[in-house]
């Protein structure tokens, strides 16, 4: 019994860590139409600064604001200065984009060095809770509350508020969303920016047990883009319940079937596709 | 109000506009005609940006609007009710009228007066935009583009695909604009209809402008509608 409980909250809590990766990657896909290869690097980026502020102040909450605020400045950045210049063209913009996760995962060896590391959890997370024999490792469930959080806004704010409806009207036709009044460009900036703000937020919640090392931006990217692929291009509920379905498959496999690897993530994944091509929630 | 001079527009090496000029004065309601593929639609989308002219200038009250971004165009005060009608499948009613609100040039087009012109409107305010029929697609479309409070209101072939009853409801409604002051481009492939709104005409044929007069002239110019109309 414990060791469902724990893997399944282990496999819910890595799947909220996806959303908040794969919610940024389908809303810019979404609005611009351009696959972000960078957007794992934003994860190590989020992760390694933070681990540096804690490492000078102690404090979690300041690791976390310095972390979302660089990276998210990074995202904007590159929007402005560089995907902008190459508008509605696929190949030079993914090509840009892997050129920025080569950089910045040399940049990241060069500062911080090969060795795999992981951020201190927030004290108060530090015990379990018990409940009769089963334990609950309580830093999991913050972040699977973190995860509901950051859901429970993004819904709001895409649904119940005029900008998310300037948002949709972009996604639906971004022609003439402009031909209303609205301006694309400043909300393709605000949402690569969204984008990039919660996958460093990804960086410091999954820092404490996904952890920051070489090659990380690549594997957050790959399951993040599964997670995409099985929810749906632009769809926030497909990243939600794309993001728990691959948790909950890579931690079970992993726990069940450990020398079958990501065959577990990707044969669903295969089947789902051929079932529904545009992913579960995908309307394109 | 609105001054189009000798405008050039393209589609990569296509040359579509060659030299095309006209003028809405304000309170007018200027219909422009031509036959499929002449490039009425290209007309609209340069005036709004959409594919700006390579050569040639656009005024919009004097001013030079002709190389601004689209959403520039459309808070300066143009309104642009497309072919197509182009609504987005995703909004509700009541959010594609949220996003267009502005207050312009204080026609006082607001949420509520908009419902009021199109009461078929405010029963499916929570309707999303691919659950509208044709027809009430086409009032939308007029409500987004009236409650930004345009100086100018761009209308392409509007009563396209309508039923004929519906195609006389949109006379009315352009009817009562009008009344109410407004300055309205209308492209159109119904002569018929063109005529009964349009205070002055011009025709297109291959991107430029052949024929301009009053309505009732060109109803009478037998020879000019046979030729670029094919009536
Ligand atoms: N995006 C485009 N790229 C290339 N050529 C185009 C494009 N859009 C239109 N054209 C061409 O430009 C010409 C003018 O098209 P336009 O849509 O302006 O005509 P129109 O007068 O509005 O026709 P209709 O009455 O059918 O709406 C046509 O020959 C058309 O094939
Ligand atoms: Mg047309």
């Amino acid at each position: 019994m414990t060791f469902w409980v724990t893997q399944a909250l282990n496999g819910i809590s890595f799947g909220m860590l996806l959303f908040l990766l794969a919610a940024g990657l389908s809303l810019i896909y979404g609005l611009m139409r351009m696959l972000n290869l960078a957007h794992g690097s934003y994860y190590i980026l989020g992760g390694y600064v933070g681990l540096a502020t804690i490492k000078v102040t102690g404090s979690f909450v300041l690791a976390a604001l310095a972390a979302t605020a660089v990276v998210t400045l990074i995202g904007v950045v590159m929007e402005r200065f560089f995907l902008r210049r190459f508008p509605e063209q696929e190949l030079p913009q993914a090509l840009l984009t892997f050129g920025f996760l080569l950089i910045f995962a040399d940049l990241s060896l060069w500062l911080w060095g090969g060795t795999p590391q992981t951020l201190p959890k927030p004290e108060i997370f530090e015990r379990s809770i018990r409940m009769g024999t089963i334990v609950f490792p309580s830093y999991r469930l913050f972040v699977i509350g973190v995860g509901l959080v950051i859901g429970l806004g993004l819904w709001w704010l895409q649904e119940g508020t005029r900008l998310g409806a300037m948002i949709r009207a972009g996604v639906d036709d971004a022609e003439m969303a402009r031909g209303t009044g609205v301006n694309v460009g400043l909300l393709s900036t605000a949402v690569f920016a969204l984008g990039a703000f919660l996958a460093a937020l990804g960086g410091i919640i999954g820092g404490p047990f996904v952890g920051v090392y070489p090659g990380a931006d690549f594997e957050i990217l790959e399951m993040a883009l599964v997670v995409v692929i099985i929810g749906g291009l632009g769809s926030l509920k497909g990243a939600f319940v794309g993001g728990l379905l691959v948790g909950l498959l890579d931690n079970f496999g992993k726990a069940l079937f450990p020398e079958l690897a990501l065959f577990t993530v990707f044969a669903p994944m295969a089947i789902i596709l051929a079932i529904r091509p545009t992913g579960l929630f995908g309307v394109r | 109000m609105l001054e189009v001079q000798d405008i050039h527009t393209n589609y990569g090496e296509s040359y579509i506009l060659q030299g095309l000029s006209l003028r809405l004065g304000q309170g007018q309601v200027v219909a422009v005609l031509g036959r499929n593929g002449v490039g009425k639609t290209t007309l609209i989308r340069s005036i709004i940006g959409f594919t700006p002219p390579r050569r040639g200038r656009i005024l919009l009250r004097g001013e030079d609007i002709t190389h601004l971004a689209p959403h520039e165009i459309a808070r300066r005060g143009v309104g642009l009710v497309p072919q197509g009608r182009r609504i987005f499948a995703s909004l509700g009613v009541g959010e594609h009228l949220e996003i267009g609100q502005r207050a312009g040039n204080g026609a006082g087009w607001s949420f509520d007066r908009v419902l009021e012109l199109f009461p078929r409107l405010r029963e499916r305010l929570r309707n999303r935009g691919n659950k509208l029929s044709g027809g009430e697609q086409q009032m939308l479309a007029c409500g987004r583009a009236l409650v930004g409070n345009p100086d100018i209101l761009l209308m392409d072939e509007p009563s396209e695909g309508l039923a004929p009853l519906l195609v006389r409801e949109l006379g009315r409604i352009l009817g009562r604009l009008k009344a109410g002051g407004a300055s309205i481009l209308i492209v159109e492939q119904n002569l018929a209809f063109a005529l009964r709104v349009a205070d002055h005409v011009y025709l297109m044929s291959k991107g430029k402008i052949v024929h301009e007069s009053r309505p009732d002239e060109l109803l009478r110019n037998h020879e000019v509608k046979a030729r670029y109309l094919g009536v």
